[in-house]
């Protein structure tokens, strides 16, 4: 009963470390986009050439030149950095060469569609190794275990395209349960919900399967690991059920490392749905992102890196909340 | 236990927002209500950045959304189609005149005039604009509309092909007034006068269009298409298998596999397209007439066709396709090598082999590096046919896969796996590959090849508006460059697509290089129909 209350004194240091966070995630995202910049000065890439694509080879130089010189790109490198911060805080993320529209909308349009692939694949991902990897740790050394344990090692090193043709192949092609890529049925005129969700069950679980090993194992080996604690064995001397020592005691203690875990993962599963996308057809942010490497598109670039980079010290700031949230001995007020 | 669940409940409200957030962003649903049966499904890799003829899409017709003043038959020769008939060309060839059709609607319903042509020439003129066809209009001096119903192109000098330069789609003047034309919203949802209007673009996904029921041509035979953007070749394969698509542009390999398959068929459509080794004047070795002469005699371009593109390929002996009135039949070698005779002509310029079976001529090995873009696998394939071709008649070649920024300041030493070409006109490509006026110039002509034999030919057939005075001036223009070998001619590349057997009305004609939603086989879709 005393569980909330204690929840919010464990949470009273919040607002000061989100504040301090805050002060520390402006630096770090500007590191990040004069570093986009720099790489971006660096690369040998013409975006004028790139823009032509296959008329690159039959456009004269002063025709280039010319589009180079409406775009600023041969402008001097802090020239160009300031420009775009002044539009940044203007809320112009500036216009992308290589999609011909605005930065915002190229965002607006397919950020929401990457995501939910990964929010969605990250929440089955969590429920699925939790369960599985308590149940293995539960009866180690049991069939279950072992099954398990060799499936997560073979998945772990399958590419994550391999498994996503593969189950086309079988659940698109010879079964013909679910479409094999696509964000709706090809003549749909709309986005009907439940169109999208049967065409988003097959990445969103390619995705989770690819990422799950990691995750399974590491749950197994912290729930088996705690049930070797005290405490547990303690309520397993007071003679309390089975499935209340697992879940109620060695669960709780193996959760904890599991939330870092989930922390310092993201990125990965961000990188998974990029390919993910790829085999789908999905018009997700993945491949315009590799389009904009490629084409030297960098406001483009520069803003897709600074939306990963506000995502995962988003995720990291969460980590942590929750941690303190979960674990009485971490204290966010000191 | 509330602790404990709360990683659960965490993700779960996780999920919820990111669910709310995607429902927010849904691509714009269309309106139209046809009737699904008669709406085409076609699937291909490439996707237009914009919509716009100005800023590129769908320059040389075939655009489905727009139509030129003039259009391609199946044969790729021009017929009239905004213009009234094909526009009539002054004596001395620096006036053209276009008497427009009357009666054609934009999509929006408005009427087409002479200001909207001015306007899209304009467009495609100002420096402001970025748009890569200026190179294509150098002698455009300006357009005018004398009348509502006339647009007067002034040329700066002659020049024989420029009606080909007129199958540009016509862009509605109205639409951009007061707007940039690089950022203007009508890039993503364009207004025509083709065949199809826009219902909706998702890009990375589909176009979807619908029949303009007024189109000047006559009804569309089906009620719409869809052109679906999937850029990987082996998902595209997979989604045709499970028949999604009623015709999709395949890799030749991928589309073999279903040519045992019931109910569907392929087509390999001829192309213009070329791939051929760049020798440049300024190396030494490359440089050596002989050694031109010999490594063409040495490419096995049967061999290339068969092994390398799958049988979707024909060899190639110059820059003119076979498929075009203009074609030269004289330059046409032997599709196998000819060791003997590529020895012989070593022989006899004083290249010897040396101890190691490499030919050496006073005191240089015959050896060059031939470099090709690294991602290009196809390019990689012929330059290692090439470059074992070459060892069979003892020379050295190193193919280097680069980058194009590591490739182009190389360029005027080092051999390069090059493509290029056009079914239109021989003028189009070959006058700035081959003229001395463009050497070392970016990628006209970086070899530096020199003939005043062959620059006097492509001028002659820029000036004469006379076709046999054309046609014999394009005929030497062949002849030269086979004697002189600026380039060794490998093949021609052909476009494999998978058909439903249910799809009829279907008529390839001969490709350029950029084929997706214009230009492909689906060039006339809009006579298409499909059994249900």
């Amino acid at each position: 009963m005393t569980a909330p209350a204690t929840g919010r004194r464990r949470l009273a240091g919040a607002g000061a470390v989100v504040r301090r966070r805050l002060l520390v995630a402006v630096p770090v995202l500007a590191a990040t986009s004069m570093g986009m910049f720099a790489l971006g000065a660096a690369s040998p890439i013409d975006p004028a050439q790139q823009y032509a694509g296959a008329a690159a080879f039959t456009t004269s130089e002063e025709n280039l030149a010319q589009i180079r010189a409406n775009w600023g790109v041969d402008d001097p490198l802090p020239v160009q950095y300031a420009r775009w911060i002044g539009n940044l805080l203007r809320g112009d993320l500036g216009w992308s060469t290589s999609r011909h529209e605005p930065v915002t909308s190229v965002l607006a349009a397919r950020a929401g569609w990457t995501l939910l692939l990964v929010g969605t694949a990250l929440a089955l991902v969590l429920v699925a190794s939790v369960l599985l990897g308590t149940l293995a740790a539960y009866r180690r050394g049991g069939w279950f275990d072992r099954a398990l344990r060799s499936v997560a090692y073979a998945v772990q090193s399958m590419p994550v395209f391999w498994i996503g043709l593969a189950a086309i192949a079988v659940f698109a092609l010879s079964l013909g349960w679910l479409p094999a890529g696509g964000l709706t049925d090809i003549t749909a005129t709309g986005t009907d919900p439940f169109d999208v969700a049967r065409h988003l069950v097959l990445p969103v679980t390619v995705l989770a399967i690819s990422q799950a090993p990691w995750f399974v194992l590491f749950v197994r080996d912290a729930v088996a690991e705690s049930l070797r604690d005290d405490h547990v064995l303690a309520a397993r001397a007071r003679g309390l059920p089975g499935r209340v020592v697992l879940f109620g005691h060695a669960l709780r203690t193996a959760l904890l490392p599991f939330l870092t875990l989930v922390g310092t993962h993201l990125p990965e599963l961000v990188g998974g749905a990029v390919l993910v996308e790829t085999v789908f057809s999905l018009p997700g942010l993945g491949a315009v992102t590799v389009e904009a490497a490629l084409g030297a598109d960098f406001p483009l670039l520069a803003a897709t890196t600074l939306a990963t980079t506000v995502v995962v010290l988003t995720a990291n700031l969460l980590t942590d909340l929750a941690y303190a949230a979960a674990d009485p001995r971490v204290r966010l007020d000191d | 236990m509330a602790i404990r669940i709360k990683p659960v409940r965490v993700a779960a409200v996780l999920a919820a927002a990111l669910l709310a957030a995607a429902g927010c962003s849904s691509p714009t649903a269309s309106t139209s209500g046809t009737d699904n049966a008669a709406t085409l499904v076609v699937a291909t890799a490439g996707e237009p950045d914009t919509l716009n003829p100005v800023l590129n899409y769908g320059v040389d017709g075939a655009s489905l959304i727009f139509d030129g003043l003039v259009a391609r038959d199946v044969r790729n020769e021009l017929v009239p189609a905004l213009a009234r008939e094909l526009p009539t060309v002054s004596a001395d060839g620096k006036t053209v005149t276009a008497r427009l059709r009357e009666g054609v609607l934009f999509h929006d319903g408005s009427p087409l005039t002479a200001p909207d042509v001015v306007f899209t020439y304009q467009a495609v003129l100002d420096p402001a604009v970025d748009s890569t066809l200026r190179s294509d209009l150098d002698m455009l001096a300006s357009v005018t509309a004398p009348d509502p119903a006339t647009v007067v192109f002034t040329l700066k000098y002659a020049y024989a092909p420029f009606l080909q330069r007129l199958a540009l789609g016509i862009v509605p003047a109205k639409a951009f007034a007061g707007q940039d034309v690089n950022k203007a919203a009508f890039n993503r949802k364009p207004v025509g006068t083709g065949p199809y209007r826009v219902t909706s673009w998702t890009p990375g996904d589909r176009l979807v269009l619908a029949a303009n029921e007024k189109y000047w041509g006559g009804e569309p035979a089906n009620s719409g298409v869809v052109v679906a953007f999937v850029a990987d070749d082996n998902v595209r394969a997979q989604r045709m298998r499970a028949g999604e698509f009623d015709a999709a542009e395949l890799a030749p390999k991928l589309a073999s596999g279903f040519e045992s398959r019931n109910g569907y068929r392929v087509h390999k459509v001829p192309t213009a397209d070329y791939r051929g080794v760049m020798l440049p004047m300024g190396n030494p070795v490359t440089g050596d007439l002989a050694i031109r002469t010999a490594l063409n005699a040495a490419v096995d371009r049967q061999a290339m066709v068969t092994g390398v593109l799958g049988g979707a390929g024909e060899p190639a002996f110059g820059p003119v396709p076979p498929t075009s009135p203009y074609a030269d039949p004289s330059v046409a070698g032997e599709p196998a090598a000819d060791t003997a005779a590529a020895t012989a002509v070593l022989d006899a310029a004083g290249w010897k082999p040396g101890p190691d079976g490499i030919r050496v001529k006073d005191g240089r090995p015959a050896a060059f590096t031939l470099m090709y873009p690294a991602t290009d696998s196809l390019r990689k394939e012929l330059a290692l046919a090439v470059t074992a071709d070459a060892k069979k008649v003892g020379i050295t070649v190193t193919p280097e896969g680069l980058t194009w920024d590591a490739i182009t300041p190389r360029m005027k030493n080092d051999a390069l796996i090059m493509g290029y070409g056009t079914p239109y006109d021989p003028d189009f490509v070959s006058y700035k590959l081959f003229s001395s006026a463009f050497a070392g110039q970016g990628f006209f002509n970086p070899g530096s090849y020199r003939s005043a034999v062959t620059d006097a030919a492509l001028q002659k057939g820029r000036d004469s508006a006379d076709p046999a005075a054309r046609k014999a001036a394009y005929a030497t223009f062949q002849q030269q460059l086979a004697a002189d070998v600026p380039w060794v001619f490998l093949t021609y590349l052909q476009h494999t697509y998978v058909l439903k057997d249910t799809v009829t009305g279907v008529t390839p004609r001969v490709e350029p290089h950029e084929h997706d939603v214009a230009n492909s086989v689906w060039w006339n879709v809009h006579t298409w129909t499909k059994k249900s």
